[in-house]
């Protein structure tokens, strides 16, 4: 009961403090608030990229060609063979002629082109599609070890270009993030430090009567606490509204239909969540360090 | 009864002066006991080892049968609140009533306030500030702000009242006057008071044990003393 009423109290001179010196909480509040919307965005951005990154492998299949050497019977024993194979989800098969048609129908003057071969050029081929994309790799080394294959590709230069670059953007968010959190848990701590100094006759007469030292110490780590989760509800706000009507006004996806957005429910309140817990934790850290440098008791 | 007792303390501080030198004293429960010494003298040190604001360095200060100099830092507040301390400049918060000032030290150990209310009032009561029980210290006289925080070091029911110079910004009236109530707590709550001061008269007039400190030696313990007793000796 006792350590209730403490708290209370602590809350209550939290708050109390935190207006009492409202500009140069402000200014404390502020900066949480933009480290926070930097935080937001670059776990809105990193989910998403991560999000992309997946569907496309997923969509990621792998062409395999087979000689032209092959026989009817080859071809179906080479399928057959592919099939048996682990984590192949499933195998097409696409002959020379059905790709001819395709590539007729997406420019003419392949058709053109083509017309001058005295018979069709391409290869006969197999779409391999696999369960999980991390084996790409590994399932078309299998495959070009196979009798009567051409040659297998799944495309491993452009996702390699993309992943690599989606990597250099993300070190960078995480760095410019890094720096802001110390900036603003030294703005904090600072803050906190001027509170200090124009409660020290309050703190001295705590001392004198015999308060705890927590009992002291708590009512600073709570204003530090109040400033970062006041420094977090715009991050919020702009991240739940903000997400939602970008989704919807984008429909869903970002560039071509291929590229999708993380659906909005339960995914911005995952972010609010995380960018309010990390307020609460930046703003009670930066107020834990003022009370132990400058709060002597 | 014994409830103080220094034995051989010495005190150095971290420049090399050293405050307090092989000092050896006992003061038995409900005494009341005048400090006197010139400024310097060691006084202050050794009214702040009571309260564990300063530690020994060498001997032992036992207050109430704890050996306050091995307190952790972390315990300290468990012996303060069997201390009530009275200073010089009274140390009130100036936002604060006469009333909300002495709740205030209750407040923070977590009293609850139906418990609150009836200590206050009667630790108001005992100093005579009743009618001021509203008042900001800023509207009070300076004996009256003596007498709040006087309210405010008694209201938890201390053993002990330690006052440092508690006259030393009043005119000779007023101090006669917190004199009285000081002397009233000690007569009527038995509460041992300790008080460091260099008011001549009062130490004169009240003939109470005196104890003289000089360049950090206790030269002189008196029975009733008074300071012509240490004038003449």
């Amino acid at each position: 009961m006792k350590a209730l009423r403490i708290v209370g109290r602590s809350i209550r001179d939290a708050f109390k403090s935190v207006f009492r010196n409202f500009s140069l909480s402000m200014a404390a509040i502020l900066c949480a608030t933009i480290t926070l919307m930097v935080v937001s965005i670059s776990l809105v951005i990193a989910a998403n990229i991560e999000n992309a990154t997946k569907s496309l492998e997923s969509e990621l299949s792998i062409v395999v060609y087979v000689k032209k050497s092959a026989t009817e019977d080859d071809i179906k024993y080479l399928q057959d063979k592919i099939k048996g194979l682990d984590n192949v989800e499933s195998v097409e098969y696409k002959s020379r002629d059905e790709w001819k048609l395709e590539m007729s129908e997406y420019n003419p003057s392949f058709e053109t082109l083509l017309e001058n071969y005295p018979e069709n050029p391409l290869l006969d081929s197999f779409v391999v599609v696999v369960k999980d994309a991390t084996d790409l790799e590994k399932v078309t080394t299998e495959i070009r070890n196979f009798d009567m294959v051409d040659s297998a590709n799944f495309g491993e230069d452009a996702v390699v270009t993309i992943v690599s670059l989606f990597d250099v953007v993300e070190k960078t968010t995480l760095i410019v993030l890094v720096a802001l959190i110390f900036v603003t848990a030294f703005l904090i701590t600072n803050t906190i430090k001027l509170t200090i100094y124009s409660r020290r006759n309050e703190i001295e007469i705590m001392r004198l009567v015999g308060s705890s030292n927590i009992a002291i110490k708590l009512p600073f780590i709570f204003e530090g606490f109040i400033i970062g989760v006041l420094g977090s509800l715009i991050p919020i706000l702009v991240t739940i509204y903000g997400y939602i009507i970008a989704y919807n006004k984008l429909g869903g996806h970002i560039i071509s239909e291929l590229i999708k957005l993380v659906a909005p429910f339960n995914f911005v309140f995952f972010v609010a969540l995380i960018v309010l817990g990390l307020g609460a934790v930046i703003g009670m850290l930066g107020s834990l360090l003022a009370v132990r440098k400058y709060l002597k008791i | 009864m014994k409830f103080i007792e220094l034995k051989n303390v010495n005190k150095t501080y971290s420049t090399g002066v050293t405050a307090l030198a092989d000092m050896s004293v006992t003061i038995d429960k409900g005494e009341f006991v005048f400090v006197i010494g010139h400024t310097a003298s060691g006084k202050s040190t050794f009214i702040k080892m009571l309260y564990r604001e300063e530690r020994p360095t060498k001997g032992s200060v036992i207050v109430g049968g704890v050996n306050v100099a091995k307190i952790r830092n972390g315990r300290v507040y468990k012996l303060r609140r069997k201390i009530g301390v009275v200073f010089q400049d009274f140390k009130l918060l100036p936002k604060l009533t006469v009333y909300e000032n002495v709740a205030f030290a209750l407040e923070c150990l977590g009293v609850s306030s139906k418990e609150i209310r009836p200590k206050v009032l009667k630790a108001i009561e005992r100093v005579g500030l009743k009618e001021k029980t509203r008042s900001f210290p800023h509207q009070l006289s300076g004996g009256e702000q003596q007498r709040v925080c006087i309210a405010r070091a008694i209201v938890n029911e201390p053993k002990l009242l330690i006052c440092d110079e508690p006259t030393g910004n009043l005119d000779p009236e007023t101090s006669k006057d917190i004199m009285k109530v000081i002397d009233n707590i000690n007569k009527e709550l038995k509460t041992t008071v300790i008080m460091a001061t260099h008011d001549k008269e009062i130490v004169n007039r009240m003939k109470k044990r005196v104890l003289l400190i000089e360049h950090g030696v206790l030269t002189g313990d008196y029975l009733k003393g008074s300071y012509k007793s240490h004038e003449s000796a």
